[in-house]
């Protein structure tokens, strides 16, 4: 009866793999078809990743116990084959990922996406490779999906051109091949003292080494480790990110803010994996010490860049790097309460600087200088009137009180990044603080309580300082402003995601019972093993002989 | 032989590394080459080396796992050689418009600074 609905975790996967592959097949001129297959592909991306969501919690216990659901692709069993895993912290990942796809893709519609070509097959495959990221069981996998969402990235970070953001997707590139060699070093080394690569039978087997092994699985994982602190942009591995995020087209800019959610997300599942099954202290840098301290530091110079930023996309990339410091932090302090508190403010920040991203590039076309115009134009194949309707900006519907909605906009922006209520990332802030004294309830406040709430206070205080200054910059110096036309294909999007910030600071409640749920399981990673390895056995008699597709944990 | 590959790996890494930190956008090119070749060997060290094994166990009957060698680093080396060629040719493009945008070969796009 719920045969489809073992089928459901694939589909983040095939859904923009297709979607970008079909769309190849049109010519860059016809539009229409292509913005059909991907509006199309991108909501069905998003129904899927709520109906994955709604099943991976406690709703329907019956589908799959515990939220955990292993899809064995080709039918073979778990440490053998390559499985999908489904869990609660991937479901939603992937509604954020899908949430913020669609709401750029909106935006990017309205204009963008004419700048350069192939921008909707790259824009589907970066969707793929996030979703895959977030779904894979096995590290080299994993890696291959990064780097899928890497080469999609490449292509979208360049996308409009002009020697900015070549300059910046130079480097951008060079650190990421780079990163990806790290990367490969630490996956086979892995692989070298285990003898698998499926990361809940590496987990499983990390207690059996003998203390040979353990030196070099050590080593490896260290390794591994520095290459997901590279993904997720903490210090010292992050001074790529202002000019790469600072210069992408915004729509882009904006989708790439959960890029570095990605680096948090394997940094969470391996570090979880890692904890729950050696009986050893957990390896370098997935243990609190490690992450606590590279959060801090992350912390502080994301802080210092937001008050040094004087252009505002700019400004939104150090927020960017501030978030991973607060996360990294946090999750570092440890503690299950602090799990679910770390995952609101992941969802928060990634719903604020998605947002934010969009209205700065509105907000640039106030200036009446243009003297820094972003948009370069690179003549598509086979297309001759790209730039003439490009510049155009006039066509479709014009929303009234643009400067108004242009400021409310930068407002809540600016609420939701520095923390200060009402908005959910207050919220976020003041559940990681009480998440801090809630686990020493007893005895004297350790140190590591006050260097948090130092981090976290005096990073918002900062943050205000700046985002008042830049908005009295850019709002109330009276010379050269002018009032932009903005369609409406635009501003939806941005009032989206702020409105879903407003509905998740609402709705607190009901969402810190699913993060809650989903902070459990990542503390209770011995459910998450057990449900790989043992509990995959396909249906048929032997898993060889059986049908490739119907390998699905009943 | 172990020794040998290990040096020739060591080897590799070291320039490309030396390499990487290089001003020229050319010089970071080879540098990035010659560390996934180092990469590459390094995943093929990891599955143990043997000389004359095949990595297929032909029949049920033969299947003692020290006669054949491991297929799985085989099999991931080939995806990452896939990968690292694509994007190593991704780079060389992006090499080629920098200098053309910038009128030189230098990493920052400025020799100056």
């Amino acid at each position: 009866m719920n045969g489809w609905v073992n089928h459901l975790p694939i589909f983040p996967i095939v859904v923009p793999l297709v979607a970008g592959a079909v769309m190849l097949l049109f010519a860059e001129a016809r539009r229409a078809p292509r913005t059909i297959i991907a509006l199309v592909a991108t909501l069905t991306n998003l129904l899927v990743a709520l109906a994955l969501a709604y099943i991976a919690s406690d709703a329907v216990p019956s589908i799959w116990p515990d939220g955990i659901a292993v899809y064995l692709l080709g039918g073979w069993q778990a440490p053998f084959g390559i499985v999908l895993v489904l869990d609660r912290l991937s479901a939603l990942m992937l509604v954020l990922n899908a949430v913020l796809a669609l709401t750029s893709l909106i935006y990017a519609l309205a204009r963008w996406r004419k700048a350069g070509p192939h921008f909707q097959s790259l824009f589907q495959f970066l969707i793929m490779g996030v979703n895959g990221t977030f779904l894979t069981g096995d590290l080299f996998n994993l890696f291959v999906f990064v780097e899928v969402l890497l080469a999609a990235s490449y292509g979208l970070l360049l996308h409009g051109l002009g020697e900015p953001r070549v300059k910046a997707g130079l480097h951008y590139i060079a650190i990421n091949l780079a990163g990806s060699s790290v990367f490969l070093i630490g996956v086979s080394l892995i692989y070298g003292v285990t003898g698998t690569l499926n990361m809940a039978d590496v987990a499983a087997r990390a207690s059996l080494l003998t203390e040979d092994e353990r030196i070099l699985f050590e080593t490896g994982i260290a390794i591994l480790g520095s290459a997901f602190l590279l993904k997720a942009g903490a210090w010292p591995l992050n001074f790529w990110l202002p000019s790469a995020y600072g210069t992408a087209a915004p729509p882009v800019a904006a989708v790439f803010s959960i890029m570095t959610k990605v680096g948090i997300y394997a940094l969470l599942r391996l570090g979880s994996l890692l904890a729950g099954a050696s009986g050893a202290s957990v390896p370098a840098p997935f243990n609190d010490g490690w992450l606590f301290g590279i959060g801090i530091i992350t912390l502080a110079l994301g802080t210092a860049g937001i008050l040094t930023a004087n252009q505002p996309q700019r400004l939104v990339a150090y927020c960017v790097i501030a978030s991973a410091g607060t996360l990294l932090a946090a999750l570092g302090f440890g503690g299950t309460a602090m799990k679910g508190a770390a995952l609101y403010y992941l969802t928060s920040s990634v719903l604020a600087t998605g947002a934010f991203f969009m209205l700065c590039e509105m907000i640039d076309r106030t200036r009446q200088t243009g003297e820094d115009l972003p948009l370069e134009m690179m003549e598509p194949v086979g297309q001759e009137s790209v730039d003439a309707d490009f510049t155009d900006e006039v066509i479709g519907i014009v929303i009234p009180a643009a400067m108004a909605f242009l400021g409310m906009g930068f407002l809540a922006c600016a609420l939701l990044v520095a923390g200060l209520p009402p908005l959910s990332g207050f919220i976020a802030k003041f559940l990681i603080l009480s998440a801090t004294l809630t686990d020493t309830a007893a005895g004297p406040v350790p140190v590591t309580v006050w260097v948090l709430w130092a981090g976290m206070l005096g990073s918002s205080l900062i943050a205000i300082i700046a985002l008042c200054r830049m908005g009295i910059h850019l709002f109330w110096s009276t010379d050269e402003i002018m009032t932009p036309r903005l369609h409406l294909g635009e501003a939806v999007p941005v009032a989206v995601l702020l409105l879903l910030s407003v509905a998740l600071s609402i709705e607190t409640g009901p969402a810190m019972d699913y993060l809650n749920l989903a902070g459990n399981s990542l503390s209770s990673p011995q459910i998450y093993i057990d449900a790989v390895l043992s509990g995959s056995r396909p249906p048929g008699p032997s898993p060889v002989s059986s049908i490739p597709v119907e390998g699905i944990r009943q | 032989m172990e020794a040998i590959y290990a040096l020739a790996i060591g080897v590799l890494t070291a320039s490309g590394v030396w390499l990487v930190l290089r001003p020229r956008t050319f010089q970071v090119i080879m540098g990035l080459s010659l560390l996934s070749y180092a990469v590459n060997l390094f995943i093929f060290g990891m599955g143990r080396l043997m000389i004359g094994g095949a990595p297929i166990i032909e029949t049920v009957a033969q299947a003692d796992p020290s006669l054949y060698d491991d297929p799985v680093p085989q099999a991931l080396v080939l995806t990452a050689i896939v990968i690292g060629f694509a994007m190593t040719a991704l780079f060389l493009v992006v090499l080629l418009a920098s200098r053309g945008l910038t009128g030189n070969d230098h990493v920052d796009g400025d020799p100056e600074a």
